[in-house]
């Protein structure tokens, strides 16, 4: 089999790995960048919206110009980027297989690894979920800011949170109806600013339903949806029915952990960052202190606060090398930790704040 | 067609290359680099597959590569992801019949 030894291998290359390796070239270290997709940059490119937070973190400017920016960087910095190439596995704790265009395998022995694999849309079931037609918000976010077709022309999105509402527009922008927006909970989930502008569209929010039942012949026709009480039971006689050809799942992410798992990082429950994470340290360093996690594995949040995170991993796997003195990664990890907290601040950030907290203090308990 | 040709942020479709594929037996266009499951979308197919027991249709679902609802047999291999893989000049595609068959 084919070895190859590289310092630092970054496995994924959306926000976080993305800004994980520039940051560990940036501060001397020789990175390779990994990633399963014939493109970089992960999501950040079906992020057609505006972000939030300061101008540090580029509030205002649009994921997609971000992402731009990213491998503008990556590229001046001579960032080593693989793409289409699966990272398959981890084994004695730092050596990454991995499978190149679907046909070579070869391993490389890295010194350090940031695992930066995101997350994966959550499901829920009900009866005609499996009928094409029934897919992800994220999926359909996809199909019309990356690939500019659409999946549909009549949708219920099911889910007010932030992905809800934030594609909910986009398929209005892309010309589509969005039918009905459901929330299971008694109020919206997503910011007041993304569902604003989705109201004042005319798109009606039902908070306390959900969807029972897809009915179609081989794809969805219709939707029955249904109100639920205040112990989230369905309320009989409450059901109606609307004329939808595409119903959309936007109930959460859960951390794609299956590499870090695999390669044996222990595990800590975090029920508000989506479940299941690799414990960490506040650089970001697992349970095995060759491996770094940044991004939506560590904990589901936003791009945003997964380009910080990136950073820190990135910056810390570099220093634990040798790279940077004592006094330009103190004040640097200053700087980043700084700018991660303020994007967990606020009354929609304390929530991430104390489960990210949580997680960091397990970390002795795990090492 | 379910090309979105005119878009209020990302402005007008770009021009791109015209790739030929069959999908079960007729030829569709594409548009080089997209992926499979794009090309389709656009073309108006949305069953990608049949279950192996009760033969129910199934079209995508993550549309990133991860849950392998969207398989299809991609120039006689089976179980290819056709949200993560780029149409090719040439290439036949098959609606997936179980879990089905290498050509």
């Amino acid at each position: 089999m084919n070895q190859i030894k590289r310092e630092i291998v970054v496995i994924g290359s959306g926000p976080a790995g993305l800004c994980a390796a520039i940051e560990a070239a940036r501060s001397g270290a020789q990175v390779l960048l990994i990633d399963e997709n014939a493109k970089p940059g992960g999501q950040l490119f079906k992020q057609i919206h505006k972000f939030f937070g300061s101008a540090d973190h580029r509030a205002g400017v649009r994921g997609l110009d971000i992402g731009e920016a990213l491998l503008k960087d990556a590229e001046e910095l001579k960032i080593e980027v693989w793409l289409n190439s699966e990272a398959c596995g981890i084994f004695d704790s730092t050596n990454v297989w991995v499978v190149r265009d679907k046909q070579h395998s070869i391993t490389v022995q890295a010194q350090r690894i940031i695992i930066a694999t995101g997350a994966v849309e959550n499901s829920i079931n009900f009866p005609g979920w499996t009928l094409p037609g029934v897919m992800g918000a994220g999926a359909a976010q996809t199909m019309i800011n990356v690939n500019r077709v659409l999946p549909g022309h009549r949708f219920l999105m099911v889910g007010s949170g932030n992905v809800g509402v934030i594609v909910s527009y986009q398929l209005l922008q892309a010309g589509a109806a969005v039918v009905a927006i459901v929330e299971a909970a008694p109020t919206l989930g997503g910011y007041g600013v993304h569902t604003a502008k989705v109201r004042r569209a005319g798109v009606p929010f039902y908070t306390s339903h959900t969807v029972k039942e897809a009915h179609g012949n081989g794809h969805v026709e219709r939707a029955t949806l249904v109100r639920l009480d205040e112990k989230w039971k369905e309320v009989a006689g409450s059901e109606f029915e609307v004329e939808v050809d595409t119903i959309c799942i936007a109930t959460g992410l859960t951390p794609a952990v299956e590499l870090a798992f695999g390669s044996g990082c222990m595990a800590v429950n975090s029920p508000a960052l989506g479940g299941l994470v690799p414990v960490h340290d506040e650089t970001m360093r697992s349970s095995n202190t060759a491996i770094y996690v940044a991004g939506d594995v560590s904990g589901v949040e936003e791009a945003s606060t997964a380009m910080e995170e990136g950073r820190i991993a990135g910056l810390c796997a570099a220093h634990s090398l040798g790279y940077l003195g004592q006094g330009a990664y103190e004040a640097r990890l200053g700087v980043l930790t700084r700018n991660v907290n303020a994007l967990r601040s606020g009354m929609f950030g304390q929530k991430r704040r104390e489960a990210k907290e949580y997680i960091v203090s397990s970390y002795g308990a795990h090492r | 067609m379910n090309r979105i040709v005119d878009h209020p942020i990302l402005g007008p479709l770009s021009e791109a290359e015209v790739v030929h594929i069959i999908v079960d037996g007729v030829p569709f266009t594409a548009r080089k680099g997209e992926m499979i499951a794009s090309a389709l979308i656009a073309n108006g197919k949305s069953t990608f597959r049949k279950t192996v027991k009760r033969n129910e249709p199934r079209g995508i679902y993550c549309g990133i590569g991860r849950c392998t609802d969207c398989v299809m047999t991609v120039n006689g291999i089976p179980n290819v992801r056709t949200c993560v893989t780029a149409v090719e000049e040439g290439m036949v595609i098959e609606t997936q019949m179980g879990s089905g068959e290498w050509q």
